[in-house]
């Protein structure tokens, strides 16, 4: 359709309103053409009768009410895709950025997706090794997952997200492709460059697909940018049967577009202002990630979302929480004690782990050592805070021996080189080492013939050499 | 005049000008045929819900009426099948979509039209027929004979009976006709308005458990057969766990699973699961009598609000047969966000953290839908509603948490710390409660032994005691403690690991039966009743410890098989045995 409208009636924020319009459908994208020459593409969030509300995704500077001729493509945003676009780099709403040229596309796909059909989906249970004995013994990582590192500012996320793409190429033994998608939202400059160092630096440049929205770019580009991305992962996952990891960062500053978005349209809003379908926004990013049947392709998911003040309660960790299958979380006091990565390991979790992990997977006793390590880290924990009270030197015999199993797990077990990749026997076997520092009464969570298989206070004496 | 789209904001189209739609009404929206429900009428506006995905829908399109309320269809074929919020069949979807996504406008009926039951007619030419009579009979699997009942609307007199033999759904078995003479043909399905609850003969009292084969349920916390209770818990805490461990175990007849604004890779994970386990009772897969409902976070959010109701009306269907029913709804919240959603979308002036006002009279209306019923056929039946609750920031004051307090009478609180020490079930035992214990008592009296009663107030009193004991030694250490008071956290640590902490994963501690959940507690307050006999003779609790009695105690959930309630009698003597020895040990070392 080359119907053209002229001027608009409204703007608002990244808001504006078009009235008189005819024959145009919700969701739709439109272009924009300034006098100038510049183009910017809008999107019709809310149609009354013949007035239409859309989105401006570069923002409304500059826009009168009659500098603009408006014209509507008859399509939701669709963006082109073909195998192509590894190794580029496009800008949040998924145009190209890196100066090679349009993309070839084999075809065009709706940014929105569709919701996945649960009957339709592969229960997941393969798992990635990491090389980082805290995740992989204790939250590991299965093909097919989503699972997001919950980071305050400053503390090591990213570091910890390139190390997991580095090791987890390397693990990889299927011969299957591995690529990564990666969709910066609001993030600075030099971090979306830290990436791409250390992408080129192992070796995957070719096999990423990058789409950023940097922290000056337009605030309602960013709510394309995670969707841009997981289109194409979809598309090389399920179409060229790929394995996707795909990294979003920082989902807080997506929630914080979404806010702004919100409130310019006048909604009512919720939680700290958030609006309220927050979680059912986030949760069609989140659950687009998986295996499905009549496709050997897979999407693993790992979002980095900074807490704002460190505070797990804040809706943004806490309703991704409630959609991912885990988290990571790093804690700021083990940042500042030196341990990398600042993994807190009783708060982390990995909800697909229990079927992709003991004979078959890893090894028969990772769930027995992973459920002891746990507990025995809560025990240490309550320790700690006791010995805060009384004082270290009134604690009893057995808490004295919590205090000194927690110094070593800590110093040992989460914390490691940035090139250190452990496989999952050395893994296992230091777990057990470090469990073999507790009397074994205190095992309480393994079974009898395992444990006297295992349990060998001799090689706990290492830590103390 | 045909009624047209007005104006579209996500899943909330307005229709002008028109008075031609009722409220709640069913509509088809568009070209595409979506499916919505009549939400709001005033003199200018209609407000429609639309249960899918509007992206693509123009002003100026179509809205069909339908003349009739959003229905569930009710007859043979729904067991063991997996639907979607507004009972669409995904399975079918997949099939006619030849796609893993959903896409939109897929117009499929609930229940497979084609299959062919085995059908005995039960009336005959003459009988007069009321609400809830029972017309048809077929197997529907194989552990769930289905009852074709006359709708709770109509009476009248059979005028014409087909032959037993095999019938679709949709085949007419028998004809009625009423006092006014009109005639209706009785087929195997009927509809339900899914916001109505169906009508029965009687409530009656409760007085049966719901038994789950998880101890801290079962002995500490007991539901009861047509009784409501929520789990509340942050992420991480295990509600899904535990929902699925009651889905796996519970000993009703049938289970109606809810996976609202889920994940969807635990709705693949029930139906896999599911479809593995054996159910020991009739040795045939779990999903034989489970229907699952998945609605998951990412599908269309008024399908979400709806799938609920789908729920417990399939659940009414099956309870008025005079079956047993246990539904698990995760999560309740999710279904309160929907309400949420579309409130906001309405403009509608909020309450409480943005939910509109009337979230506790839904809830209310949804919980009540619960019971323990004599139905219109004069059979004995019931719906247990279990209802996650994932409370934001995990804080329990939040609106959802707080109403459903007020309408269920079981409260699993799901704590933190425990889920972080890997406690599982992590249900909190000293904020937890559950209002059935009264209701129940009897039962348990009579069924699992006349002690059981009295053991389960011993184990409750040794946990209320420890609480405020980890209070002093929060602040002063467990060292300065009397040696009597001593041996009640070491007896309380012997209850919270080998009772209250529960493995799924292992073959004979996923589910234990009632009998050997009593005998665990009678060797648990063995052990202590013994134990403080010898501390009261002037030995140290740590010599009791160090016999390793007690961890042997703790293990006794896995070292003894569920068939096997005589070794406990071996554990008793050895209790005594172990015990009498360190009494001589001593004196010996005293000489």
């Amino acid at each position: 359709m080359s119907l053209q409208y002229m001027g608009l009636s409204q703007i608002n924020g990244p808001l504006i309103v078009l009235e008189h319009v005819d024959g145009v459908s919700f969701d739709e994208v439109a272009e924009i053409r300034l006098d100038d020459g510049t183009e910017r593409i809008g999107r019709v969030v809310e149609m009354s009768g013949d007035k239409v509300v859309l989105q401006v995704f570069e923002g409304t500077k500059g826009l009168s009410l009659k500098n603009t001729k408006t014209s509507f493509t008859g399509k939701p945003l669709e963006i082109p895709l073909s195998k192509d676009i590894l190794g580029r780099v496009f800008n949040g709403s998924g145009k190209p950025i890196d100066n090679l040229g349009y993309i070839y596309p084999e075809k065009f796909a709706d940014i929105n997706g569709k919701p996945l059909n649960p009957v339709s989906r592969i229960y997941p249970r393969n798992y990635i090794r990491t090389g980082i004995s805290s995740i992989d013994c204790l939250m590991t990582l299965i093909r097919g997952q989503k699972l997001p590192i919950f980071s305050g500012s400053g503390l090591s996320h990213n570091k910890l997200a390139v190390q997991i793409v580095r090791q987890a190429q390397i693990a990889d033994e299927s011969g299957q492709e591995f690529a990564v998608v990666f969709g910066a939202m609001g993030v600075k400059h030099d971090v979306a460059d830290y990436f791409r160092k250390s992408f080129e630096e192992s070796g995957v440049l070719q096999n990423v697909v990058m789409f950023l929205n940097l922290a000056n770019d337009p605030i309602i580009e960013r709510i394309l940018t995670p969707r841009c991305a997981l289109t194409a992962a979809e598309y090389l996952a399920y179409e060229k049967n790929m394995h996707i990891l795909v990294i979003l960062t920082d989902m807080t500053s997506y929630a914080e577009a979404l806010r702004e978005f919100s409130s310019s349209k006048g909604e009512i809003p919720g939680r700290k202002g958030y609006p309220g379908y927050l979680y059912s926004d986030l949760a069609s990013l989140y659950e687009r990630a998986g295996l499905i049947k009549g496709s050997t392709g897979s999407v693993t998911q790992i979002p980095i979302l900074t807490m704002p003040n460190d505070d797990i309660t804040h809706p943004v960790p806490d309703l991704t929480g409630y959609i991912t299958e885990g988290q990571i979380v790093l804690d700021r006091n083990l940042d500042q004690s030196g341990v990398y990565p600042s993994i807190s390991v009783l708060p982390s979790l990995s909800r697909l782990m229990k079927d992709g992990i003991g004979e078959g997977y890893t090894r028969a006793d990772h769930s027995a050592v992973a459920n002891q390590l746990f507990a025995c880290y809560a025990k240490v924990q309550d320790a700690r805070s006791l010995a805060a009270v009384i004082g270290e030197e009134e604690l009893s015999e057995i808490d004295k021996k919590y205090i000194a199993f927690g110094v070593q797990f800590e110093k040992h077990f989460i914390n490691q080189g940035f090139d250190e990749n452990r496989t999952i026997e050395q893994t296992l076997e230091l777990g057990w080492a470090l469990l073999s520092l507790m009397p074994e009464s205190e095992l309480d969570r393994i079974d009898e013939k395992i444990l006297s298989e295992k349990y060998n206070p001799d090689a706990a004496k290492r830590f103390y050499e | 005049m045909q009624n047209v789209v007005y104006a579209i904001n996500g899943p909330v189209v307005k229709v002008k000008d028109t008075k031609d739609f009722s409220m709640l009404e069913m509509v088809y929206v568009g070209n595409k045929k979506l499916i919505g429900e009549v939400i709001g009428i005033t003199e200018e506006f209609t407000t429609i819900q639309v249960y899918e995905t509007t992206t693509g829908l123009k002003a100026g399109e179509p809205v069909y009426n339908t003349g009739s309320p959003m229905c569930a269809v009710l007859g043979p074929g729904i067991l063991s099948n997996i639907f979607d919020g507004i009972e669409r069949p995904l399975l079918q979807i997949e099939k006619i979509s030849d796609s893993a996504f959903i896409s939109e406008g897929a117009n499929v009926s609930a229940l497979d039209e084609e299959k062919e039951y085995q059908t005995e007619i039960k009336v005959k030419v003459g009988d007069h027929l009321k609400g809830g009579h029972i017309y048809a009979e077929c197997q529907e699997t194989d552990v769930v004979r289905h009852y074709c009942m006359l709708s709770p609307l109509l009476e009248g007199d059979v005028i014409s009976v087909n032959e037993d033999g095999n019938y679709k759904i949709n085949d007419t078995v028998c004809v009625i006709k009423d006092e006014n003479g009109k005639e209706t043909e009785l087929t195997l399905c009927q509809k339900w308005p899914i916001r109505q609850s169906r009508p029965v003969s009687e409530r009656m009292l409760i007085s049966r458990p719901l038994i789950t084969g998880q101890r801290v349920i079962d002995t500490l916390l007991p539901i009861a057969k047509g009784g409501t209770a929520a789990i509340p818990g942050g992420f991480g805490t295990g509600k899904t766990m535990t929902q699925h461990q009651f889905a796996k175990w519970c000993d009703a007849d049938i289970i109606v699973y809810i996976g609202c604004g889920e994940r969807g890779n635990e709705m693949t994970q029930v139906l896999e699961e599911f479809s593995h386990l054996i159910d020991p009772k009739t040795n045939r897969p779990l999903t034989d009598r489970t229907v699952l409902i998945a609605n998951t976070s990412n599908m269309p959010v008024a399908a979400r609000e709806a799938s609920i109701y789908t729920g417990i009306t399939l659940a009414e269907y099956y309870r008025d047969m005079g079956y047993h029913i246990a539904i698990m709804a995760d999560s309740t919240s999710r279904w309160a966000e929907a309400l949420r959603e579309i409130s906001g979308r309405l403009e509608e002036m909020p309450a409480e953290e943005g939910f509109p006002a009337y979230l506790p009279s839904r809830l209310s209306e949804f919980y009540e839908r619960a019971g323990y019923v004599e139905t219109l056929s004069h059979k004995e039946g019931s719906i247990t509603i279990i209802g996650a609750v994932s409370p934001q920031g995990s804080d329990f004051s939040e609106p959802v948490t707080q109403n459903t307090k007020r309408f269920v009478r079981c409260f699993w609180a799901l704590d933190k710390s425990l889920a972080y020490a890997r406690h599982y079930p992590a249900i909190n035992w000293t904020t937890s409660y559950s209002e059935y214990v009264d209701d129940l008592s009897d039962f348990y009296t009579k069924n699992a032994g006349t002690d059981f009663m009295e053991c389960r107030q011993a184990i409750s009193n040794i946990l209320i005691e420890e609480n405020k004991l980890m209070e002093i030694v929060k602040l002063i250490g467990s060292d300065v403690l009397p040696d009597d008071q001593k041996l009640v956290i070491e007896i309380a640590r012997v209850i919270r690991v080998g009772f209250l902490q529960q493995n799924a994963y292992h073959k004979d501690d996923t589910f234990v039966p009632l009998t050997k959940q009593l005998l665990m507690m009678k060797v648990i307050l063995h052990l202590y009743s013994e134990s403080k006999r010898v501390i009261a003779q002037g030995n140290v609790v740590n010599l009791v410890i160090k016999t390793g009695i007690m961890e042997k105690v703790i293990k006794m959930k896995y070292d003894i098989p569920n068939d096997k309630p005589e070794m406990f009698d071996d554990y008793i003597k050895e209790i005594t045995d172990v015990l009498d020895n360190i009494k001589s040990d001593d004196e010996w070392r005293a000489k």
